[in-house]
């Protein structure tokens, strides 16, 4: 009896829930970190991109349309959807990384529990950084954290699902729309984690990821006029460059800095924006 | 100016002129920079003048501070920040920054006479919101001095360091005191850069300093022009750039600082939509509308410069507007009756008159106030654009004076996407008795601070500030310290 053969899968690009080729009709291959063939991955265009932000926006009013809890159970329910597909995003995560099984896995683990620490922010992140604000005068006045908007991430280029995660997951549960560039050379984990979107009732286009060159689409993203804020955390050394090209319309950018990790809420805090509402009271 | 300057149509029952002495405000005729505690001349001795754009006379002249005196400045507070400041604990931060406040309590009066020499805005309005606020802003964050760690921005909170300040010259001791009072809470030591055409204030606020005892260099203020702000954004040693202004130079800051470990905050500019519904109350909307865009002459990055009045109430909103417009006393900015003050400087008043001449070019009906203007001096009577398209310049570009746009719509949905049309977001208004509709306004407006039947409030615990190209960073409230912490 012959062995059976593997049916071997097609990396796309996800764009408003679909999982198209990129527009231009090219691709590239991805080698695992062992240096063997693994895929050819879609290689998104400028135009893919700005189809994204398209989807984004489009996407984020209906996202922060919903309540927190609903927001906060959609994330939950991707946790969900990666349990079940841990050991394929461990595969690719140590094939991409190469590291030994058992790290991957617990990478994947890792990532997984962020998602859920996240998806249990969705309805507190208002209390947390909101507030009710004693003026003097004869008003009510709050101020509540409402999401930047569309949100433009050039992922982590060596931590292919743990970095992707931090950056999108904290966009995400505060009310944005993310257009991710993932990890150029290592993009199958984050293609994967975000193709369970799908199954995870977000409304398409909150996610949206474009594979490719990151030095072809990086300025593209963090230039479009519709992004309001950009995670420059896989950009490496064209980092300066592209923060300079952020200030063309004013964005909000993030940058990594040491230590980072000690403070958690710094991600929930750099694409939100205070609302402030004085409502007069009154007879 | 003791001639009435306003013609009023109630003839003899019109004020009389009720100027405030400009005596009180105790002007030296020239300032140094203050550095290190002290006034200090410029390296190259070089001074400018700040003129009464009221009268077009010179109120003092003060030193312009080049790169040298910048990095003078900014030593000194390296220097304060390290040796001394770093080492104040928090309650004691807290008592010099409520020594300050009562301090600018004690001096009001004169602070609020300089401020309306120096700007031209009306004296009633330097007086009740300029000068209050200022002190309130120094008492609110004083007591955040030694509560840092109960902020709610993680754990440990620390200072930055060095802050560079720059502000603008519509609220010259506001912003000045905007800027300072969280920062100096937080732990940090100053640099702050006035306006060029309105230095004074700062100065005596610097003087206030001293009178404090607050220990030297902790605020430095170096007055000049762009050449001097440029200089502080590119200085190695400072940590923190804040930045109130127009969103061209927030850009142009943004890029240079953006290859550097600097922390940002940018307040820019603002066209706020003012949005009435039909069933507001009109005598109370006609006053929110005159305040919001000719409150300081329009001079206000949130400024209600975009009326937006549903279709059924249209004519009867303009129409009472018009005749509420007329009624405006433009003039003596001293004079205690005097609603709409002098434009701040010729460059301003150039730009407001080629704005408006774009909303005639392009089609809008203008209605300008019939009020006699004084002879010396910039002014600018209030005016009125109907008939004004979402695509017209008066609607898109922020004129940052007394003109108002006005355009329509029918639906809630229509009015929320006019408003959100522009690419700033800093501030708007609604007007309506329906509690629901506002909410559901507010939730969908994109700006920064939201204001339900009032306009132009500010409160030293409310956070304020925009998205979108109107900046980032929150100045006001708990928010309003992260702007100056590591965290």
């Amino acid at each position: 009896m012959s062995e059976r053969l593997d049916v071997k899968k097609t990396y796309k690009l996800i764009i408003n829930g679909a999982f198209p080729r990129s527009e231009s009709g090219r691709s590239y291959p991805v080698a695992t970190a062992g240096g063997d063939f693994l895929a050819n991955v879609a290689q998104g265009s400028r135009k893919d991109v700005r189809d994204a932000v398209v989807a984004a926006r489009a996407a984020q009013a209906k996202w922060w349309g919903a309540s927190a809890y609903l927001r906060g159970q959609v994330l939950y329910r991707w946790a969900e959807m990666a349990e079940s597909r841990r050991s394929e995003l461990a595969d690719h995560v140590g094939l991409a990384e190469g590291l030994k099984k058992k790290d991957a896995q617990l990478s994947v683990a890792r990532a997984i529990d962020r998602i859920v620490w996240y998806a249990g922010w969705t309805d507190k992140v208002t209390q947390v950084l909101g507030g009710a604000n004693p003026v003097a005068g004869p008003f009510f006045n709050f101020s509540l954290p409402v999401p930047s908007g569309v949100i433009g991430v050039v992922a982590h280029q060596e931590s292919s699902l743990e970095g992707f995660v931090e950056s999108v997951a904290a966009p995400i549960c505060v009310g944005n729309a993310v257009v991710a560039l993932a990890s150029e050379h290592r993009p199958s984990p984050a293609v994967i984690l975000t193709e369970m979107t799908a199954t995870s009732d977000f409304p398409g286009g909150v996610l949206n990821v474009v594979t490719g060159v990151t030095a072809e689409l990086a300025g593209h993203l963090v230039a479009h006029e519709d992004v309001d804020g950009v995670d420059l955390t896989g950009a490496g050394e064209s980092s300066d460059d592209l923060a300079r090209r952020a200030a063309g319309s004013i964005k909000r950018v993030y940058r990594p800095r040491p230590h980072d990790e000690e403070n958690p809420l710094r991600r929930l805090r750099t694409f939100v924006e205070t609302s402030t509402v004085w409502h007069t009271i009154g007879q | 100016m003791t001639e009435p300057s306003h013609t009023s149509p109630l003839g003899a029952l019109a004020y009389d002129a009720a100027p405030e002495s400009a005596s009180i405000a105790h002007l030296a005729p020239s300032y140094g920079l203050f550095l290190d505690g002290q006034f200090t001349p410029a390296g190259s001795h070089a001074q400018f003048a700040s003129l009464n754009p009221a009268t077009e006379e010179t109120l003092a002249t003060v030193a312009l501070a080049s790169a040298s005196d910048v990095d003078r400045a900014v030593v000194s507070a390296r220097r304060a920040y390290e040796r001394v400041w770093s080492k104040t604990t928090g309650a004691e931060r807290a008592k010099y920054l409520f020594r300050i406040a009562r301090l600018i309590q004690e001096r009001s009066r004169e602070l609020a006479v300089v401020e309306t020499l120096d700007n031209g805005k009306p004296i009633r309005e330097s007086r009740d919101v300029d000068v209050p606020l200022a002190a309130a802003h120094f008492f609110y964050y004083a007591g955040w001095a030694d509560k840092l760690e109960h902020s709610g921005f993680g754990p440990h909170p620390r200072p930055l360091g060095v802050a560079g300040q720059i502000i603008p010259w519509n609220f010259p001791l506001l912003m000045a005191a905007w800027k300072l009072a969280p920062a100096l809470a937080a732990g940090n030591t100053c640099v702050l850069k006035p306006a060029e055409t309105t230095p004074l204030s700062a100065l005596v606020l610097a003087e206030i300093f001293q009178q404090a005892g607050l220990p030297d260099g902790v605020v430095n203020i170096v007055t000049g022009d762009g050449t001097t702000g440029a200089a502080l954004v590119d200085h190695p040693g400072v940590d923190k750039i804040a930045f109130t202004g127009s969103t061209a130079v927030g850009r142009m800051i943004q890029e240079r600082v953006a290859g550097s470990a600097k922390r940002l905050t940018l307040e820019l500019g603002g066209k706020g939509a003012n949005i009435v519904f039909e069933d507001a109350p009109i005598d109370e909307v006609i006053e929110g509308i005159v305040d919001g865009i000719f409150f300081n002459q329009g001079h206000v990055c949130c400024a209600g410069s975009r009326l937006l009045v549903q279709e059924s109430v249209a004519d009867e909103v303009l129409r009472r507007l018009l005749r509420r417009v007329d009624q405006l006393r433009v003039g003596d900015p001293m004079d205690k009756n005097t609603d709409v003050g002098a434009i701040n400087s010729a460059a301003q008043l150039e730009r407001i008159r080629e704005l408006a001449a774009w909303g005639e070019r392009e089609g809008a009906t203008r209605y300008t106030s019939a009020c006699a203007l004084p002879d010396k001096g910039y002014w600018f009577a209030p005016t009125v654009f109907a008939d004004v398209a979402q695509s017209h310049r008066i609607a898109r570009d922020e004129i940052f004076g007394p003109v108002l746009s006005v355009l329509t719509f029918r639906t809630p949905d229509e009015a929320v996407a006019k408003a959100n049309n522009s690419k700033y977001g800093l501030a708007c208004g609604v007007w309506s008795e329906k509690g629901s509709r506002t909410l559901w306004v507010a939730q969908r407006l994109r700006a920064g601070v939201i204001w339900a039947n009032t306009y132009n409030k500010f409160d030293p615990t409310s956070p304020f500030g925009g998205v979108r190209e109107s900046g980032f960073g929150r100045e006001g409230g708990r928010q309003g310290l992260e702007a100056y912490l590591d965290v």
